[in-house]
């Protein structure tokens, strides 16, 4: 009841943190995982270059 | 010049060539995310009806035509890699489905979010929101799937199966507000025409545009990544300069 009164008096708040704040986070936090696995996965193909290399 | 396309459905060609799509992609995305969240929330009158609440269209209704358009993509895709056996297609089906099932969640949050103010409630069984829902859990299907097999081409077959089959879904959540009687509203831009002030859909169709490129770029970074990880003992991958520095 709360949260019906506080989002009609506080329309584009409730706009902003409900749906794009969310939107952009998720964004944020799929762009952080998809260069995170590109880290990773460039390093694990250095590693196995360099032992394919020792051998 | 004609472009030889073909050459670019081979890892080896296309790995460079989205590696320089990229930046672009991303710079015009951001820059588009502005522009449009600045006509939204700026030059956008508020709605007559719905007030301030209405902006949630800019977001919304982006995230669910990107939801919907990236499954027809990413079926598109699995068919082709089902059909010609071309690596690069399985894998950027791959890639795709993450994005598609975020954009899918996204819709659902900020459609349930519009949904309070204007219905009273969060969610309603209605034949939109439901068609909506089981094209999230298609995508988590594809990826659980994919992920659940060990050896990627046959992954890439079978998920590709589920993609194809569940493609059925997206008409479905298209016209469900026409073929039955719901609460979610019907399209507001038709052939015929809009009553939306111009504002709203300049801010709307930029939105889309940046959606579209954020897409892009994710699914070409991930694919990239895709493409490393499978081709890691080719001599072509480790020729990179990116893996020999």
């Amino acid at each position: 009841m709360s949260l019906d009164i506080w989002m009609r008096e506080n329309p584009l708040t409730y706009v902003w943190i409900g749906s794009y704040a969310v939107a952009f986070a998720i964004f944020a936090v799929e762009i952080a995982m998809v260069v995170h696995k590109r880290k990773i996965t460039l390093q694990q193909v250095r590693l196995m270059r360099e032992a394919s290399e020792e051998d | 010049m004609a472009i030889n396309w073909f050459k670019y459905s081979a890892p080896t060609t296309f790995y460079p060539l989205a590696g320089k799509l990229i930046p672009w992609f991303a710079v015009s995305s951001a820059i588009l995310f502005a522009i449009g969240l600045y006509i939204g929330f700026v030059v956008a009158p508020a709605d007559a009806t719905q007030g301030e609440f209405y902006r949630i269209i800019f977001i919304h209704v982006p995230s669910s035509i990107i939801s919907m358009l990236l499954y027809m993509v990413m079926a598109g895709y699995a068919a082709l890699g089902l059909i010609f056996n071309t690596r690069l297609s399985s894998m950027m089906a791959s890639a795709i489905a993450p994005t598609g099932a975020l954009f899918a969640f996204i819709s659902l949050w900020t459609g349930a979010l519009w949904g309070k103010p204007m219905w009273g409630a969060w969610w309603v069984w209605d034949a939109r929101l439901t068609s909506e829902l089981i094209l999230l859990f298609l995508y988590l299907g594809f990826i659980s799937l994919h992920a659940s097999i060990d050896d990627p081409r046959r992954a890439d077959r079978a998920s590709a199966l589920l993609a194809i089959v569940g493609s059925v879904n997206v008409p479905i959540i298209y016209f469900s507000v026409k073929w039955w009687n719901t609460l979610h509203q019907g399209s507001t831009i038709k052939y015929s025409g809009t009553s939306m002030h111009v504002a709203m859909q300049q801010a709307m169709f930029t939105m889309l545009a940046a959606c579209w490129l954020y897409a892009i770029v994710i699914a070409l970074t991930r694919v990239r990544s895709i493409i490393l990880d499978r081709e890691k003992n080719t001599k072509w991958i480790n020729e990179l300069d990116e893996v020999r520095s």
